[in-house]
């Protein structure tokens, strides 16, 4: 089987991460957003990813050459030269989609969840129709676009729009399998596939949508990307506790790579995600933080709520909080204050920051 | 705050007993701290009560019998609300080369043409000496010598402050529809007398160049801390903590009571004192600070720009900020601005004051706000005075 994801364009919505390097690559619980997406479709048996990408990478294009090599799939990166939407991608990518007359997978790359894929081919298969689309329940529908669909066979009605009187609790996950004939629906030109291509489905009676169990977030920004890694250390703890760390001065969830290194009486968690090569010194306390690769948090520091970047350093005595957000190899100099401080790359703070602000 | 005013008194040679007036109601607190300055520096120290304010002259006027009794030469007086390195023994010999016995001496110092409007202007002879015109806070520039609030004074200072005494009960007789609230007792030294004895060869200023500052709030606290700090660490380094294997890490200057009990990952400067029975926990930070008797900092907490009060609990992790509201270091001259609460509406970021016996909670922060004593907080707070 295929699989089509929708990388698009820079991520400017989790910068300042994104600024160092692709946002598939940004590791999310220890490992890139991406290879997430990736095992999980290798798992239900797809052979050929295709990355639809409106900027061209080198570091995008090495990184999926070894990650060709390493779960045994091809991986094709489809090159968008103007924004196609999120149905462009689809006629652009038309040849390599009807290699076979298989249904493929479709979907967005800011998702994270217990995918489901085996259940969505499952599912497609039952109903024969030309595509399924994932649905997840959310607690306030007014602000999303909501799915409304017959309750026994998941057969589409209709699409609302941020309703203001309820109609359902249901909204677009970001996940689909269609049919090839699909592509028969789509010119090669900026489309959204949610707007301009679902309702006329939804009408023609060929749309079905499948109800998530589990989990759902959309990480694209750095305030869900923490959200997202609450509720997926949460489901680690369901599915592989062996995985999370344990022990004193641990507490809840925390997800630890085994090259860190942890000093003395700290206290870690809940919901903290540590990288390779981090050190953490003594009688640092962190919650709530993702911890990328080669950092180091010196002794007494304070932390919740923040993604600290790849090779970053933060002081002695530093308080972090509020969706903090450090760049690659930012330095943040001892007894600083970030609240909701967002800082680019390879900056070195030496002023606190009283209040949510970008610094350049 | 009183206590380096007794020290400095207590320096000067014939020194018989030192008065401290006030309309504040004695306490056990001041009882106790009586007992112990009179036991430490071995000199008679009494307080005297004022039946109500009677300002800067009234107080002295009113209590004249007693500070006149065993017949001294002279008198200084001192305002206490200001730190200063007190220099006595100076204006004393000052006052001895005038050659004048009856003469006055007033402590001055410089600031800048801004500030100066918020003190008592002086102009003097340049060569005598004399103070020649005295203005209370004028509303333009007169002169960049201020007063201190510090004086040396003989015996006939009470004739000038009789006579303002007179005139304002006779203006109180005068005056129809008195309220009965205006009392001829109060006097102000500055604007009553000074204003009157310059230009008469009386009045004569000492200026000095050592450091002085007025206390008149809280802020102004942890200025003063840093000059007192400064001062031993030229005068009595003994009193300042040091760097060593078994103690924690000292940066500057900084004092430890001790009684106090610091633990050796702690580590503290510039500029902090730290009180008596204070408890200071494993890698705690402190930084410009005062922390008063009795507080407890628990492990990893960080204290800058801050007052601690007595008795006061400081949670594991919790950070304590205030903003340093020092003068312009770049004008040697410059005072520290007697600050205002409020301006446009809006707190001013300050430093941060606990009162006694405040409860901060673990991994809490709390930035630029003072905290009413007693009170037992649940979270963090920015920018507000917690009632």
């Amino acid at each position: 089987m295929k699989a089509l994801i929708l990388v698009g364009g820079y991520g400017t919505r989790l910068r300042p991460l994104t600024l160092s390097r692709p946002k598939p690559l940004v590791e999310f619980c220890n490992k890139p957003i991406l290879q997430h997406q990736l095992e999980a479709l290798r798992e239900a048996g797809v052979d050929h990813v295709i990355l639809a990408v409106s900027y061209m990478s080198e570091v995008l294009e090495g990184a999926m050459r070894e990650q060709e090599q390493r779960l045994g799939i091809r991986i094709s990166l489809s090159h968008e030269k103007e924004p196609l939407g999120t149905a462009g991608p689809l006629a652009l990518a038309r040849e390599l989609l009807t290699e076979s007359s298989e249904p493929f997978f479709v979907l967005n790359s800011d998702v994270i969840c217990d995918f489901p894929f085996t259940d969505m081919v499952r599912f497609h298969k039952h109903h024969g129709k030309e595509g399924s689309i994932v649905v997840t329940k959310v607690e306030e529908p007014s602000k999303y676009g909501v799915v409304v669909c017959e309750a026994e066979t998941g057969r589409i009605h209709r699409f609302v729009e941020k309703p203001q009187v309820f109609v359902s609790n249901k909204i677009n996950a970001g996940m689909y399998i269609f049919n090839p004939s699909l592509l028969c629906r789509i010119q090669l030109r900026p489309t959204s596939i949610e707007k301009e291509i679902f309702p006329v489905m939804a009408q023609d009676g060929e749309l079905y949508a499948m109800e998530l169990q589990g989990f759902w977030m959309d990480i694209g920004q750095p305030k869900d990307f923490l959200t997202g890694m609450c509720m997926f250390l949460q489901s680690l703890r369901a599915q592989h506790p062996e995985k999370l760390h344990s022990g004193p001065g641990f507490v809840g969830n925390v997800l630890v790579d085994p090259s860190a290194k942890i000093g003395e009486n700290c206290t870690i968690g809940p919901n903290v995600t540590i990288g390779a090569g981090v050190v953490v010194e003594d009688g640092v306390r962190i919650k709530r933080c993702t911890i990328l690769k080669g950092s180091r948090i010196r002794s007494h520091s304070w932390l919740e709520s923040c993604i600290v970047g790849w090779r970053s350093a933060v002081g002695q005595w530093v308080r972090m909080e509020n969706v903090t957000v450090l760049g690659e190899d930012v330095i943040v100099n001892d007894e600083l204050y970030l609240n909701g401080a967002s800082v680019l790359p390879h900056k070195s703070i030496g002023e606190s920051v009283p209040e949510p602000h970008i610094i350049m | 705050m009183i206590q380096h005013h007794i020290e400095a008194c207590a320096k000067v040679p014939n020194m018989k007993e030192i008065l401290l007036v006030g309309f504040y109601q004695p306490n056990e607190a001041l009882s106790r701290f009586l007992v112990s300055a009179q036991q430490e520096f071995k000199i008679p120290i009494r307080y005297l009560q004022e039946y109500a304010a009677l300002g800067t002259g009234g107080g002295i006027y009113h209590f004249r019998d007693q500070i006149l009794s065993g017949g001294p030469e002279a008198f200084f007086v001192l305002n206490a609300d200001v730190c200063s390195e007190f220099p006595l023994p100076e204006m004393l010999a000052f006052q001895q080369q005038r050659g004048d016995a009856h003469s006055f001496v007033m402590l001055g110092t410089t600031a800048n043409r801004k500030q100066s409007l918020n003190y008592g202007c002086i102009v003097a002879n340049t060569e005598t000496c004399e103070v020649l015109h005295y203005v209370e806070k004028p509303s333009t520039f007169i002169s960049e010598i201020i007063n201190c609030g510090i004086y040396l004074f003989t015996p006939a200072i009470f004739q000038h402050i009789g006579k303002v005494f007179q005139k304002n009960q006779q203006e109180l007789l005068l005056e129809e529809g008195s309220n009965g609230w205006q009392r001829a007792e109060v006097i102000r030294l500055e604007q009553d007398v000074f204003t009157a004895l310059a230009g008469c060869g009386k009045l004569y200023v000492y200026k000095t160049d050592s450091f002085w500052s007025q206390i008149k709030s809280a802020g102004s606290a942890i200025y003063a801390n840093r000059l007192y700090l400064s001062q031993y660490s030229q005068r009595h380094p003994e009193r300042l903590a040091r760097n060593s294997p078994e103690g924690p890490s000292i940066r500057g200057n900084v004092y430890i009571h001790p009684t106090a009990s610091v633990d050796r990952s702690a580590v503290l400067g510039p500029n902090v004192s730290i009180g008596k029975g204070v408890t200071v926990g494993a890698g705690v930070r402190v930084r410009e600070s005062i922390i008063l008797h009795g507080a407890l900092l628990q492990d990893h907490t960080c204290v800058l720009n801050s007052i601690v009060g007595w008795d006061s609990t400081i949670g594991r992790w919790a950070r304590v900020e205030g903003t340093p509201s020092d003068p312009n270091p770049n004008d040697p001259y410059a005072k520290i601005d007697s600050e205002t609460l409020f301006r446009d509406g809006r707190l001013t970021p300050s430093i941060t004051i606990l009162g006694c016996n405040v409860t901060i909670p673990a991994e809490a922060v709390i930035l630029n706000s003072i905290v009413l004593p007693h009170k037992e907080l649940s979270r963090s707070f920015k920018n507000q005075i917690i009632l």
